[in-house]
């Protein structure tokens, strides 16, 4: 441990790690940087210190080669960051993890396969990967855990998972943004102590560490104060603390602010409480547990807080705060115990109740979507405020809030301790007599946090609201009446802070908790506790990992990508069976659904004539097999009334002497009237009635004049190839193959990707030295496999189940729908390029595949009869070119050497699509 | 339930929603480019249909005949051999193919009365059918016209008028343009509503809601009754603007009957859109059960392909979808100017739907919120 070691000078400045010239970087009109010019020293611990928003992650992020240089210069490891050659050299040095809890981890992965993921990509052959993953899991104590999936981990132990993966490369420079935000005090004093270790056997690592948590930062080598893009004050710790005067890091940075910043801050003072109402309970719970499944999330928690006090709940992520609070509030229905608030048990149904909280709930969950005001405004109408109240009380929300000037601006461009302000003033709108607060200061800066802390102060001292509120600071603990301290679901020791300090007769609040913690867990005061310290190479083998990284294509790498693709997608049954099950489904919905053969086609007669000449007219249409004779018509109203509300489909009216008429030789007419609501079947229809018509002429003909006069001139012989029945399934199953063979895939590609991006794993691409086209591979490749899989069942039902005959070659269908599959797995991956969000990539790749694909590729109506931007769209889709490949395979008989035409165009569109994606991929953020 | 309520929360979604570019363009993409492409690509039954010729026997007569094959019905005829047509089939260059043997002229005149081959290519069905029968009644035509000057016909003097109600020339940009407005009013209805609540669930703000003295019922109300009327609106501007203005489609029936039906289809898939929200546990599961409700939807109601010709069980199972009940009612008013005295039993089975599907996915919505 190196907590007081007091350096004046530190050595690494002769060869510093990273040098900073003149860096800005902007978001938007948001300036993020502001001409940042710094030498960081080497071989050290490098602390950047302060609060949430001013710049330490994009610093970070920078450095590590994860975004773009905007405008200035990084220099790291001695060359220049904006340079590919040379972030393609250094990436595999680096190690970067990001801020959030596992964030560039997979949570579905295994412990193991996440390590061993990276190991991969890092070029480690097996020996190698198994040797170090080994040792890192050992010495990390997570090598009992190595089965169980990273998403399933405590918030410490997914940190240190991180860690592993970060370690797995021997980097020369570790960069650790946050790591040990949200996580318990017991955690973080072991993932310290870790990377001492590990620092002492490689003793030539730099790291980069952004924190929060100034006490943390008290055991760093040097620390960069930073505020708003600029940098404050940089130097050891010592020197900070010499140069302000003060005692703790804490007041260091205050007093390091600039002036009108400080000078809105007051220590918070806080009066002693009232206790004459104590026995009126505001909030009490006996025996509450929260089961999910097997996984008790709280167990049997009991709770008694009397009116306006001051309640804190103490405890890490995971522990089961948040589920205690979504009970108390009626959001979670308990698996046991009971709850109540004022004295009335907790019931989702209960609106009265609901009137007399506030509630604030961990993540930022106002409307993004509505303003300032409009969001005070709409909570303020929903708690059915009179409506002449609520304008006075939005002004006293605004000013008591501080809020007055960013009125209208939408939330996510404010800062986030002016969120969190306006979180609290929307809980508080109302004015109700409890409030129940889930972290409401994680993330936000000191003198922000101490004036959020006065104001809940005041409404428990002068207005008497009771406060339940949870955080992981420990000084704010101590401001409470009193707290909880919990852990794995179980409440450990409930007390007024004092008291427990005084209980466990140690030092201070945070030696209590750990102390607490030790006695819960059960094991020795430090359970994971390296067995063998890593076994220090002293210089790592690099020649494999250079040879690697200097390839431009590395197969190890590409593979490495799709074996974690793989193993995700089979973790997530759910989407596979739906891809694979629903695909089948459509095929039965669209293969019978889009059925060209117009049949039962309802029709009537009015019959003006009545005579057997005409009934015998009628019957030759009513015994036709196409038609279906409803009740006659009487008369014109009647024909009207039923074409208009579509019960009949063709009317036919025969005219008054009909038959008398035709036996004169008189020229007489019949009318027949058809629906043209839906063209295609008024098209059938006329083609039926004319051909009946015809063969109704020809027998009177041979009827009237002889057999002679029927004999035509000359006929026409119709052969109907390739589909000699003329059947609907014939036509349309071959070309649904390639349509869903395009949908789905595509849909799953896209969404591969742009995953990645909402979740943030992305940040593996930028920061390792993988490649965009292994990448963009190594993901296409299972659903490639998954498509051909999607191929062969499809198939099968055409053949099987539908009866559609496979005259072809077999061989060809299956090159060609490799071929497609591809290309369609390749459209997502160019989809995906243009998408950030997962809904737009659904929006976007339904549009864009869809519609052609049913419109303009051949399924109904040929290519070369489409009009205007359809046709040429037709001409370059994929899709029309395996339809033909589809049809000619299945009906026509046809093999590879009739169709080059078509595989011509499939052979091309698949490295296009590829080569298009890999130079809109981004490999660093911008 | 409180009307306030559901008014603010429902004026939040309106405010939401303008705030999204993407989606508001995406809503005027479906209403008027996705409109407008799909009406003017879409082909009239004959089209340029591909045709080759192969004239073995090189007359008077059979140049006559090549000649008559016209655009914009037919592509000019290819004079191809008997060798070729075979291939040139199997690539799919031609759907039709006639071949005119040698001596036919001569054997007409004859009386021997001659055989012309039609091939049809009959993977392509739209064509294959009326193109066979336009071919044969141009052919005949031709060879009657050429008869006549040899010799006189006795025909039986029956005529048959045939007239197209509704669409006297069956254009099918017509057909096209309406039912492309029925198909985005049900994609944007289901995406809107579910997309914006599983929105709210990802972003926590749903849980804001339940603790405030809001029930369930007025939390999906305030969804229906504005993404409803987004697309109402925007169904209307289309049909008026698009459909009416650009098109130039006629519109043979009362536009406001119309859209109170709309309302009332849209009150059902509104409420199918939240009970796909609730049983989809991501935005990706999402994606794919609208792909697999969205299509059938569709293709099975009737807007695509009659009815008729579909299985019986088919037709029984989508009875109980909207899509079906609205397809009908959008055509009889729409198309063949039907008042309400005709549709009131789509408009009474719609609302019907609408309240099953509604009360269903309540149910859903507040077990999930459990």
């Amino acid at each position: 441990m190196s907590i007081g070691r007091s350096r004046t000078a530190v050595p690494g400045f002769a060869t510093p790690v990273v040098r900073l010239e003149g860096l800005c970087l902007s978001y938007g009109k948001t300036r993020a940087l502001d001409a940042i010019s710094l030498d960081l020293p080497s071989g050290c611990m490098v602390g950047l210190i302060g609060p949430d928003g001013v710049g330490k992650s994009s610093l970070l992020s920078l450095i590590a080669g994860a975004r773009a240089v905007q405008d200035g210069r990084v220099e790291a490891l001695g060359g220049d960051m904006a340079d590919a050659r040379h972030r393609s050299r250094a990436c595999p040095r680096i190690a970067y993890m990001p801020q959030g809890l596992g964030k560039n981890l997979y949570p579905t992965l295994s412990v193991f396969e996440n390590v061993d993921f990276f190991g991969r990509l890092f070029g480690h052959d097996r020996a190698e990967r198994e040797r170090r993953i080994g040792e890192l899991l050992e010495s990390t104590g997570l090598a009992a855990f190595v089965d169980r999936p990273a998403g399933k981990l405590s918030g410490g132990m997914k940190q240190k998972l991180g860690l592993c993966c970060a370690l797995i490369h021997d980097p020369d420079l570790l960069i650790l943004d946050e790591p040990t935000t949200g996580v318990d005090p017991l955690s973080r004093r072991q993932f310290w102590d870790l990377i001492d270790e590990i620092r002492q056997g490689r003793p030539g690592m730099s790291v980069l560490v952004a924190t929060a948590y100034m006490e943390e930062a008290a055991r760093f080598d040097w620390l960069m104060a930073m505020n708003a893009g600029r940098v404050l004050a940089t130097g050891t710790p010592a020197e900070l603390l010499a140069q302000t005067g003060t005692a703790t890091l804490d007041d260091a940075f205050i007093a390091l602010l600039p002036q009108d910043q400080r000078s809105r801050h007051h220590a918070v003072a806080i009066p002693a409480r009232d206790t004459r109402h104590d026995d009126v309970v505001a909030i009490a719970a006996a025996g509450l547990t929260m089961r999910f499944g097997d996984f008790i999330a709280v167990d049997n928690v009991n709770l008694r807080v009397p009116k306006g006090e001051i309640f804190g709940f103490l405890g890490s992520n995971g522990c089961g705060k948040t589920t205690t609070m979504k009970m108390l509030t009626g959001l979670l229905e308990a698996s046991e115990g009971t709850a109540s608030l004022f004295g009335r048990p907790v019931d989702p149904r209960d609106i009265e109740t609901r009137r007399r909280v506030g509630y604030m709930s961990q993540a930022f969950s106002l409307y993004s979507e509505l303003t300032v005001r409009q969001n005070l405004e709409l909570h303020a109408r929903l708690f059915q405020m009179p409506d002449e109240a609520i304008a006075p009380r939005v002004a006293e929300m605004a000013q008591r809030f501080d809020l007055a000037e960013v009125m209208d601006a939408m939330p996510e461009a404010l800062p986030l301790g002016i969120r969190q302000r306006l979180s609290l003033a929307v809980a508080m709108v109302h004015g109700p007599e409890m409030l129940i607060l889930d972290e409401p200061t994680s993330g936000v800066d000191p003198i922000a946090r101490d004036a959020l802390w006065q104001i809940l102060v005041d409404l428990s001292r002068h207005d008497g609201v009771t406060i339940f509120i949870s955080t992981h600071f420990m000084n704010e603990a101590e401001r409470c009446d009193r707290i909880s301290l919990m852990h794995a679901g179980k409440v450990l020791v409930s007390d007024t802070p004092a008291g427990i300090v005084a209980k466990r007769g140690s030092a201070d609040l945070e030696e209590a908790f750990v102390a607490y913690l030790q006695e819960a867990i059960g094991g020795t005061p430090t359970p994971a506790k390296p067995a063998s310290v890593p076994a220090a190479p002293a210089a790592p083998d690099r020649r494999h990992e250079a040879a690697s990284a200097r390839r431009i294509f590395d197969f190890r790498r590409m593979l490495s990508y799709t074996r974690r693709e793989t193993l995700e997608l089979s973790r997530d049954p759910i989407r596979a069976t739906l891809a694979l099950v629903g695909s089948v489904l459509l095929m039965f919905v669209i293969g019978y659904g889009i059925s060209l053969d117009v049949e039962n086609l309802s029709f009537a007669v009015l019959d003006r004539d009545q005579t057997t000449v005409s009934q015998n007219y009628v019957l030759d249409i009513a015994g036709s097999r196409y038609f279906v004779e409803r009740p006659p018509i009487a008369d014109y109203d009647e024909l009207d009334r039923r074409m208009r509300a579509g019960e009949i489909s063709l009317a036919i009216e025969i005219p008054p002497g009909f038959g008398r008429d035709v036996a004169r030789g008189k020229t007489v007419e019949i009318a027949a009237w058809i629906d043209g609501a839906m063209p295609t079947r008024a098209e059938t229809v006329r083609g039926y009635v004319q051909g009946m018509h015809a063969h109704w002429l020809t027998e009177k003909a041979r009827l009237l004049l002889g057999p002679k006069a029927a004999t035509p001139a000359f006929s026409i012989e119709t052969r109907y190839r390739y589909n000699p029945d003329i059947k609907s399934l014939v036509a349309m199953v071959p070309a649904v193959i390639p349509l869903l063979l395009l949908l789905i895939p595509a849909m799953l590609a896209t969404l591969s990707v742009v995953r990645e991006k909402e979740l943030g794993s992305i940040v593996n691409l930028y920061v390792t030295p993988v490649t965009r086209t292994e990448f963009l591979l190594g993901k296409q490749i299972p659903y490639i496999g998954l498509a051909m899989l999607n191929f062969l069942l499809l198939t099968a039902a055409a053949v099987f189940v539908f009866g559609v005959p496979f005259t072809g070659s077999f061989a060809a269908f299956t090159v060609a729908a490799l071929l497609y599959v591809t290309a369609a797995t390749g459209m997502g991956l160019l989809i995906s390029t243009f998408m950030n969000s997962q809904i737009a990539a659904i929006f976007g790749t339904a549009i864009l595949t869809l519609l052609p694909a049913v419109q303009y590729s051949g399924m109904t109506d040929p290519v070369s009869s489409l009009k205007g931007a359809g046709a040429v769209i037709g001409q370059i889709y994929p899709a029309t070119h395996f339809i033909t490949i589809s049809r000619a395979t299945f009906s026509k008989a046809l093999g590879f050497g009739d169709l080059t035409g078509s595989f011509l165009p499939l052979l091309l569109a698949v490295p296009v699509l590829l080569t298009a994606s890999a130079l809109l991929l981004k490999k660093q953020a911008s | 339930m409180r009307a306030s309520n559901v008014l603010n929360l429902g004026v939040k979604e309106l405010r939401g929603l303008q705030r999204d570019p993407m989606l508001l363009l995406l809503i005027l993409y479906a209403f008027t480019v996705a409109i407008y492409t799909a009406a003017s690509a879409m082909p009239e039954t004959l089209n340029k249909a591909p045709i080759a010729i192969v004239d073995e026997d090189r007359s008077p007569l059979s140049a006559r005949i090549a000649g008559a094959f016209q655009l914009p019905y037919f592509t000019r005829p290819q004079l191809i051999t008997a060798a070729e047509m075979d291939r040139r089939m199997d690539a799919g260059l031609d759907t039709f193919a006639l071949d005119i043997p040698p001596n036919f002229q001569r054997d007409l005149l004859a009386g021997h009365a001659p055989t012309i081959q039609l091939n049809v290519d009959a993977t392509r069905m739209t064509q294959a059918f009326s193109g066979a029968g336009y071919i044969g009644s141009i052919v005949t035509s031709e060879v009657n016209e050429f008869s006549q000057r040899y010799r006189a016909e006795t025909v039986v003097p029956v005529e048959l008028v045939l007239r197209a109600r509704f669409n006297p020339e069956l254009n099918k940009g017509w057909f096209g343009a309406v039912m492309n407005v029925i198909n985005s009013i049900t994609m944007l209805a289901i995406v809107l509503t579910g997309a914006a609540l599983i929105r709210e669930r990802e972003h926590g703000t749903i849980e804001h809601l339940l603790v405030m003295p809001i029930t369930p019922v007025e939390i999906m109300v305030s969804k229906v009754w504005s993404m409803a009327l987004v697309v109402l609106v925007a169904a209307a501007a289309s049909l008026i603007f698009v459909v009416q203005g650009l098109l130039r489609v006629p519109i043979e029936g009362s536009v406001p009957l119309f859209l109170a039906g709309t309302a009332l289809h849209l009150f059902a898939t509104t409420s199918l859109g939240i009970v796909l929200a609730t049983l989809a546990g991501s935005m990706p599961q999402f994606g794919l059960l609208l792909m697999l409700v969205l299509l059938p939807l569709q293709v099975l109601s009737g807007g695509m392909t009659p009815r008729e010709s579909m299985p019986d069980i088919v037709q029984v199972i989508m009875l109980a979808a909207p899509n079906t009940h609205f397809v009908m009612l959008a055509q009889a008013i729409l198309y063949r100017g039907a008042g309400f005295s005709v549709v009131w039993p789509q408009f009474l089975v719609l609302a019907g739907i609408g309240a099953a599907l509604f009360t269903f996915a309540l149910g859903r919505f507040r077990k999930s919120l459990k």
